[in-house]
This record gives structure tokens, C-alpha cells and sequence, in this order.
């Protein structure tokens, strides 16, 4: 199995883990992820910069480039998933902004919405197969009590994004239970942790992160996972008195790959 | 040579106003077959069919062309003038100028137009009319009611108080449905089990009723007047008619750990069991997923302590099948899974329950012997949040509920609401609602109780998110009159589910062919003024399976069904429609393309004796029409590639005609 791969700007300097364990796990699960060639940032964030132009353009580019050696897209990082799903989704069923885009694409050639785009947990799950990741399993986590938080941006909106149940998702659990963990469901694991409320109002963010690793801890967790370098910031900056770590890092950890230290 | 007659109805000014009628009599007059036109005020008057029948008299008229309002109004009225006349009925021919031209259309000169266009195509085709006669088939004079809750058990009652046998099938042990399960009834409270369970014996006794419990319908072939139903009842473990529903075995049974369905769950059962305490039939049922004797061979105590010896190990499921007049659904509902609601938690904590669920924890005979206690601890809840609208009035771009109302929420909310502040004055108890919508006899009264006397904290606004939290549920919502986002550490989170046909209704909709709508509610033949019948001749509609409903409503529209299907098995005869389908057996290739696309089951083939030219005689499958069946849709006459299959009444021929005289 062969994909292009988008990393993202975050996860080249704060979100490392997120990136190495990604490439070491698809490794060790017989997937080549090739990252895309002078790949620029996603854009930002989608739904704050709507009428921006500028923005979609870079998401535009990491799918035409995907699209020109003809391969699915896989992202990791939740934000970056989100702005390109959304745009290439956009692509799709609004034609006055797919008309703008391709008129600034001329250089490039047209973009037509055609490239399929995974998030890495979907790969997982739905090329992968989470049956065949059980049985690469070197050591099980058994044992481990394993909160996974989604926040807002892998889920929502639902009939774009259409990676699970936006109010009952499971793909992070069936992960978890496949590579031999216990998965705590908490009510506020789809909430949102403050995101970039934390610049404007560190008091918000503080409680929004708060609530959700308190909820955590009361159902039981003695560690949250997540896809988003943000929420974890948020999380982790808040307070968080259990581990905070990429998923990408526990699949490592239940692959073999991980290494001793993190970056 | 027809004569023909055209009659052209002002219908006051509702034509007149946009269409010169006297302008669309006089072009009339010109076309072929034509012999007398003529204009009136109201057609349909007394005078105005006086009219018509002079006309025939006067003019020799052999058919009659009626420029008026839509078919559906008045059609019939006009058939039975033609009759009065002594005109075959099917001689006469409607041309809608007024819901299709007069009513759509501003100006004069454009409706007129096109009111003597539609004319034409009528005379066109009234020139091509045979005289039609409609066949006659016997009646059954027995009804079906599938479904035994409180819509089945009312219409089976109506139909056996007329005199006419009547059989219930009931899937589930005992009849009595989710009425049932309910402990207090809006707006009156009285007790549902008080005025339900004499009405589930009155049904019993009925010489004239039989009940299949635990039976379901397999299949239905046939048509109105002359189904031929197979119910397969299913083995139960227990000979019916001796187990005297004693239930000394279900004290014995040692396997006691079966979620009890009749609960929700709420507690366990054993592997034999009788539902309730008043079930009907009162005999015992065994599961044969959780018997031990049934699964290991191991076990037998039922067996042992029966003093009846009423088990029954080896007993197979059983098929009968049955003649049928009527058919009477009344499959009724359920509450939607709340797994795509998980914002209110319900996955994640025993306390976050549905509203059935809470009438059970009220009702004396159930979990908690009817006192109010969590599920999760057995404690009193002090705060109490009710959610109205899961699932209900949801956006249609979203894929997690229902558009609709589920329409008995709001009541069964305030009632819920006003009982526990009754019961527990020091309860603190918020309803968090989109709208209350209360149009019923004594409905906005009783909401307005529960506010007003009884101190329920009614926030207009929806509940965001439901977080366990220990032993309290955080309930997040939002205040939309005050504008301010609300925190309530709840012990108890009620959540209206939406309702939602029952699973079994589709596949049932299958094999009666009667229609459906997007949610799978049956749909009524017209919505305002054939409420009970569904598009399918013999089939009616009883309670919830055609639209959400109360109790009273339901009652209601069961009696109504009775009525209508008394009325047809009061019938020795029935007429058909004459306007059935055909097939020309010379042309017809026996392909089959008819028989896939006939929605009604009408067309069967048989192997018929041909006599060939050269005087030899050679058996060929040709396609043949149950007019009792047939609805006269048409579907088979696209189909036919041979042109073999036609319509009566509506030729291929005829409509060509048609076409033709608007094109001309």
C-alpha cells in the first residue's frame, strides 16, 4: 500500500512524535507513506477563513500533488485533516469556488476534488483493517486504561469530514482495543479543548482543557491519547496530571517502534 | 359514431373567473362527434345534472364530456348522472379546468386556451370509450388484525361487537403493547393498566375473536375480500391450552439472569416467563436463548413443577393458513435507539434513561415497585432533568433522527414532570423544550398545571451535552429566552426518544403491497378524507403504524378502521374496478415484464391452447390479469414490449388520441 503523506507544518517542530511514529508504524504495517514533494501548510484553519482565498490554495496543492501520482492522501495532524477534507470537499459541491481555485491552479493544471483523503486512523481501520494491526501487535498494553480524545476538528462537521459518529465515535477505541488496551469512554472526549481561545482567553481554554481531563480521570483513564498537537498543547499546558501522548506514539509503543526518548 | 355532449361548469367564478366558458363551449361544438355544447353555473347542482340527463334524452347523446373540476372531486357524481341517464357510467369523460387551469392560471385569454385544449383531448377520447362493466367477487366475511396493542385490540373489538369473526396476531407473548408498559395516562392520569387490562380480557373472551400470541404474519396473498394469510406461531415450549398460568415454573426456572424485555431491562427474568401479571393469554413462554434444558439438554425443572403438564420441549413452530376478508394493521411503535444521541450520555450511565424506561420506574408493577429511584445506585433523584425532542424535529441534513413530531412527547413530558413533583414535593424538576405543543382536549390545561401549580422549571432551549460526572450528571443547556448558558448537576436525565414505526412494519408493507412513506409509516389512501385506508384495497391502518399518536387518537382511528372494514365484510359481493388491465393473449410473448413491474401481485401466467394458422394447436405462456387485483395503474402497460398489455378505460389508443388532439 502506497500513499502520498501530508505532515504539516506542527508536526516538523512541536508535534515531532506525532510525525516519526506515524512513518515508523506505517513502516512496520507494510504502508509506504511518501510525503509529498516543497509541500507548503494546509492553510489554517477552514471554517475562520472562509471567503480567504490564499488559504485553500495550499490544501489545493497537497491534493493536486497527491492526485498527479495518482495516490490516496494520507494527514495525521486533526487540524491539517480537516482544512484539506474540507476543501477538497468543497472542490466538490460548491462550483464558484472551485472555479476561483482553478483559475489561480492554471499554472499547475486544474484540480478536480478527485483525490481521496484519509486520515491516518481511517487508513487504520478501513485499509489497513484494525484485525490485521492485532496481529502486528509485538507488545499488548494490556492492562492500560487508555482515554481517547477526540476534540472537535477529526469529527465535525460530520457529513463532510464522515470518519464516524461525530456524537459516538469508536475508531480510537477499536484502535485501542486492538492493540490490546483498555479504552475509557468519557462523555466530554469530543469537546472542544479551547483551541486558539487559549491566545485571546487563557481563562476559557483553561477550563475547557480542565474539564475534559478531570472527565477523564473521574471515568477511570490513566492516560489520553489524541491526533490534535493543539488539544494536546491545551491539554497539557491546563494542567494535565495523567500522560497526554499522539496515538501515533501508543501504536509505536504496541508495534515495537518506539524509541527511548522523545523529541 | 359517438354522439357526444359537453357540458362546461363555471363552478360559480372559480372557472368563470379565468376561463370564457361560453367560448370553450362554442369551440367544443366544432369538434368530431360533438352534437351539442352548452354552458352552466354549477354543473354539479341539481339543475345542472338535470341538465345533463335532458341533454342525453334530447340529443340521442352517447357520451359526455364534462369541463369541471378534478376527477377526484366529482367524477363519480357525474358517472352516476350518465347512469341516471341510462348511459353506461364509464361514457363520461372529465376535463380538469379548474384545478389545473383555471386556479393555476391569471389570465383569461391564456386559461380559456387552455381549457378548450383540455376539452379536446376529452372529446378525443370519449369518441374511443366502451361501455365498461365492473366484475363481482365473494367476501370473506372474516377480518385480520395484525397487531395486538390497544389500536388492534380496539379494532378487533368493533369488528367482533358487529358480529363478525376477527383474529389478532401478536408477536410478542401477551397483547397490549406499549400501553402496557405505561403507568399513568394524560390528561385525566388515570392508571393505563385500569382501563387497558379489562379491555385485553373483554378480547380474550369474545366468541367472535381468536388471538395468535407470539405469532407472526409470513405471508398474504389474494385481494380484498379474498386474503390468504400464513401465520406462523411460534413455539412458546408450552401447550397453550393447558398451562393454566400458574407460574410456579417461572419461580423455579434457575435461570433468572434474561434482561426482562417488558422492563427495558431495568431487571432480569427468567428463562420461562409470562410477561406481566395480567397478560393475555396468562401461559407461560420460554425463551430458547437462554433455557438451559433447550440449549444443553440440561435441566427440566419447569418441566417437573408443572402440575399441568403443560411443557413441551419438542414443540415446532406451527403454520396456519387462513382466509381473510379485511386486513387490519396496527403494528404501532417503538423509541428510536439512542445510539447516535451519545451528547446525552445514555451509553455512558444507567441514570441518563428514555421516558419509557421512566414510566416503568413509576409503575407500581415495575422495577422499583413503582418507587422513583436511580438505576444506578437505587437512591431518590433530588434534581431531575427531562430532554424533550431527541431525535425529534431534527434537521433533514442530518442523518441522526426523525423530521418529524414524535407528537406525544410534550404531554407524556409534563406528565411525567407534574407526577414526580406530586409524589416528591422536594424533587427539583427542569424540562428543557423546543416548542410545547399541546393541541388536545385538555392538554394546554394539564402543561399549564405542571408549570403553574406544580412548579416545573420549563426552559425554553436544548441540552448540549450530558457529562457523567461521579455520582451526578452535568447537564450543560442552553436558556434561550434569558440568553445564558446553564449548568445543572442532575441525578436523573430523561430523554423523550423520538418514535419510530415498528421494525417488522416494512417487510409486513412488502407482502400486503400496501405503500409507505420516508419514515416507513403506512400511508392512508387520502390524507384528510380516507384517513384508515391505505392505497391498497382491504388493507386499513389502525394507531401508530400510520403516524405518531396518543391514546385517544389511536382509539379513535381504530374505531374508525372498524367501521370501514364492518362495512366491507357486510358485503356479500364485491364490485371491482372495471379500469383494470388486460392482456391481448395473441400478442403477448409471456416475457414476464409485466408481472415485475406489478406492484399489486395481479398478473400470473398460465399455459394456454393456441389453434395456429396451419389448424395445429400449440400451448404458449401468456400473461393473464386478476381484475379483482388489478388497481388499473398502468405500470404493465409501459412495460409490455409487445403492446399486448392494455388499460381499460385508458387504451394506449385513447391516450394517443389525447395526446394528439393537444398537439394538434
Amino acid at each position: 500500500m502506497k500513499f502520498s503523506y501530508f505532515p504539516g507544518c506542527t508536526l516538523k517542530n512541536k508535534a515531532k512524535d506525532l510525525d516519526r511514529y506515524a512513518l515508523r508504524c506505517a513502516e512496520a504495517l507494510g504502508v509506504t507513506l511518501e510525503e509529498i514533494e516543497n509541500w507548503q501548510c494546509c492553510g489554517g484553519v477552514f471554517t475562520t477563513a472562509k471567503d480567504e482565498i490564499a488559504t485553500k490554495l495550499s490544501s489545493v496543492r497537497i491534493l493536486k500533488a497527491a492526485k498527479d501520482k495518482e495516490q490516496p492522501l494520507v494527514t495525521v495532524c486533526s487540524a491539517c485533516h480537516n482544512v484539506v477534507k474540507q476543501t477538497n470537499h468543497a472542490i466538490l459541491t460548491d462550483k464558484e469556488f472551485s472555479d476561483k481555485v482553478n483559475r489561480y491552479m492554471a499554472d499547475d493544471g486544474r484540480y478536480d476534488g478527485s483525490t481521496e483523503v484519509y486520515h491516518y486512523l481511517e487508513m487504520l481501520r478501513d485499509l489497513v483493517g484494525f484485525d490485521a494491526l492485532r496481529e502486528k501487535v509485538k507488545s499488548p498494553l494490556s492492562g492500560k486504561k487508555i482515554a481517547a480524545y477526540y476534540g472537535c476538528l477529526l469529527l465535525r462537521p460530520g457529513s463532510v469530514m464522515k470518519m464516524d459518529d461525530p456524537e459516538n465515535p469508536s475508531i480510537m477505541e477499536d484502535m485501542i482495543r486492538a492493540i490490546g488496551a483498555e479504552p475509557v469512554i468519557f462523555a466530554n472526549r469530543n469537546e472542544c479543548c479551547g483551541g486558539y481561545v487559549v491566545m485571546e482567553s487563557p481563562s476559557l481554554a483553561e477550563k475547557k482543557s480542565g474539564d475534559i481531563v478531570r472527565n477523564a480521570k473521574v471515568q477511570g483513564a490513566d492516560m489520553i491519547v489524541t491526533a490534535c498537537p493543539l488539544c494536546r498543547y491545551n491539554l497539557m499546558k491546563n494542567g494535565a496530571d495523567i500522560p497526554v501522548i499522539y496515538f501515533t506514539e501508543l501504536l509505536a509503543e504496541a508495534l515495537g517502534v518506539k524509541e527511548d526518548t522523545n523529541e | 359514431m359517438q354522439r357526444i355532449g359537453v357540458f362546461v361548469c363555471w363552478c360559480g367564478s372559480n372557472i368563470a373567473g379565468t376561463v370564457d366558458v361560453a367560448a370553450v363551449a362554442d369551440a367544443l361544438k366544432n369538434e368530431p362527434g360533438v352534437v351539442f355544447s352548452t354552458d352552466y353555473q354549477y354543473m354539479c347542482s341539481q339543475a345542472g345534472q338535470d341538465l345533463i340527463v335532458s341533454s342525453v334524452k334530447e340529443y340521442s347523446l352517447t357520451g359526455l364530456v364534462i369541463c369541471s373540476c378534478s376527477p377526484r372531486m366529482h367524477e363519480v357524481t357525474f358517472r352516476k348522472t350518465a347512469a341516471a341517464a341510462g348511459l353506461n357510467p364509464y361514457m363520461v369523460e372529465i376535463a380538469n379546468i379548474r384545478e389545473q387551469c383555471s386556479w393555476v392560471h391569471k389570465e383569461m385569454p391564456i386559461g380559456t386556451e387552455k381549457a378548450i385544449i383540455l376539452g379536446k383531448a376529452a372529446v378525443a377520447k370519449v369518441n374511443l370509450n366502451a361501455p365498461l362493466t365492473p366484475g363481482e367477487s365473494p367476501v370473506t366475511k372474516r377480518a385480520l388484525v395484525i397487531g395486538g396493542g390497544i389500536a388492534g385490540i380496539q379494532t378487533a373489538l368493533d369488528i367482533a361487537d358487529a358480529g363478525f369473526p376477527v383474529d389478532i396476531v401478536e408477536k410478542k407473548p401477551t397483547i397490549g403493547g406499549k400501553m402496557a408498559q405505561l403507568d399513568k395516562t394524560f390528561p385525566t392520569l388515570d392508571c393505563a393498566a385500569c382501563i387497558l387490562t379489562p379491555k385485553m380480557v373483554d378480547v380474550a373472551q369474545h366468541e367472535n375473536v381468536r388471538i395468535f400470541s407470539y405469532s407472526e404474519v409470513t405471508d398474504v396473498k389474494g385481494f380484498i375480500g379474498n386474503f390468504d394469510v400464513t401465520i406462523k406461531k411460534n413455539a412458546r415450549y408450552v401447550n397453550e391450552d393447558i398451562c393454566t398460568g400458574c407460574g410456579d415454573c417461572v419461580t423455579k426456572c434457575p435461570q433468572k439472569k434474561v434482561p426482562n424485555e417488558f422492563n427495558l431491562g431495568m431487571d432480569n427474568r427468567s428463562a420461562i416467563y409470562i410477561p406481566f401479571a395480567q397478560a393475555v393469554p396468562k401461559v407461560a413462554t420460554i425463551d430458547p436463548a437462554h433455557c438451559t434444558m433447550l440449549k444443553t439438554g440440561k435441566c427440566g425443572v419447569c418441566s417437573k413443577v408443572c402440575k399441568a403438564k403443560a411443557i413441551d420441549y419438542t414443540q415446532k413452530d406451527e403454520y396456519i393458513t387462513e382466509k381473510y376478508g379485511a386486513i387490519v394493521v396496527a403494528t404501532g411503535f417503538d423509541p428510536i435507539s439512542m445510539d447516535k444521541f451519545d451528547e446525552f450520555a445514555y451509553s455512558q450511565s444507567p441514570d441518563v434513561i428514555t421516558s419509557l424506561e421512566f414510566e416503568r420506574l413509576t409503575n407500581a408493577a415495575g422495577p422499583t415497585a413503582g418507587k422513583l429511584l436511580r438505576p444506578s445506585d437505587g437512591e431518590h433523584p433530588q434534581k431531575i432533568v427531562f430532554v424533550q425532542c431527541v431525535g425529534s424535529r431534527c434537521d433533514s441534513c442530518s442523518e441522526k433522527g426523525k423530521e418529524y413530531c414524535s407528537k406525544i412527547c410534550c404531554m407524556y413530558t409534563a406528565k411525567h414532570a407534574m407526577l414526580t413533583r406530586d409524589k416528591y414535593p422536594d424533587t427539583e424538576v427542569y424540562v428543557f423544550y423546543i416548542d410545547v405543543r399541546t393541541p388536545g382536549k385538555n392538554f394546554d390545561e394539564f402543561y399549564r398545571r405542571a408549570v403553574e401549580e406544580y412548579g416545573v422549571h420549563y426552559i425554553k432551549g436544548m441540552v448540549g451535552k450530558v457529562t457523567p460526572e461521579g455520582k451526578k450528571l452535568m447537564v450543560r443547556a442552553s436558556d434561550l429566552l434569558d440568553g445564558k448558558q446553564l449548568n445543572i448537576d442532575a441525578d436523573l436525565v430523561v430523554l423523550a426518544a423520538a418514535i419510530e414505526p415498528d421494525k417488522s412494519a416494512r417487510s409486513l408493507a412488502t407482502m400486503l403491497t400496501a405503500s409507505m412513506d420516508t419514515n416507513d409509516f403506512f400511508t392512508e389512501a387520502h390524507p384528510k378524507l380516507r384517513p384508515v385506508e391505505s392505497p391498497t384495497a382491504g388493507v386499513f391502518l389502525s394507531g401508530t403504524c400510520q403516524g405518531p399518536k396518543d391514546i385517544p387518537e389511536t382509539v379513535s382511528q381504530a374505531g374508525a378502521a372498524a367501521a370501514k372494514v364492518i362495512g366491507l365484510l357486510a358485503k356479500d359481493k364485491l364490485k371491482g374496478n372495471p379500469c383494470v388491465a388486460s392482456s391481448d393473449e395473441l400478442m403477448c410473448n409471456g416475457c414476464s415484464s409485466c408481472e415485475k413491474v406489478c406492484p399489486y401481485g395481479a398478473i400470473t401466467y398460465e399455459d394456454k391452447e393456441f389453434r395456429m394458422p396451419d389448424r395445429t394447436t400449440r400451448i404458449r405462456r401468456v400473461a393473464s390479469v386478476n381484475p379483482a387485483v388489478c388497481q388499473g395503474c398502468g405500470c404493465c402497460t409501459v412495460a409490455c414490449p409487445s403492446g399486448a398489455m392494455d388499460l381499460r378505460g385508458f387504451m394506449n389508443e385513447q391516450i394517443m388520441a389525447e395526446v394528439d388532439a393537444i398537439c394538434k
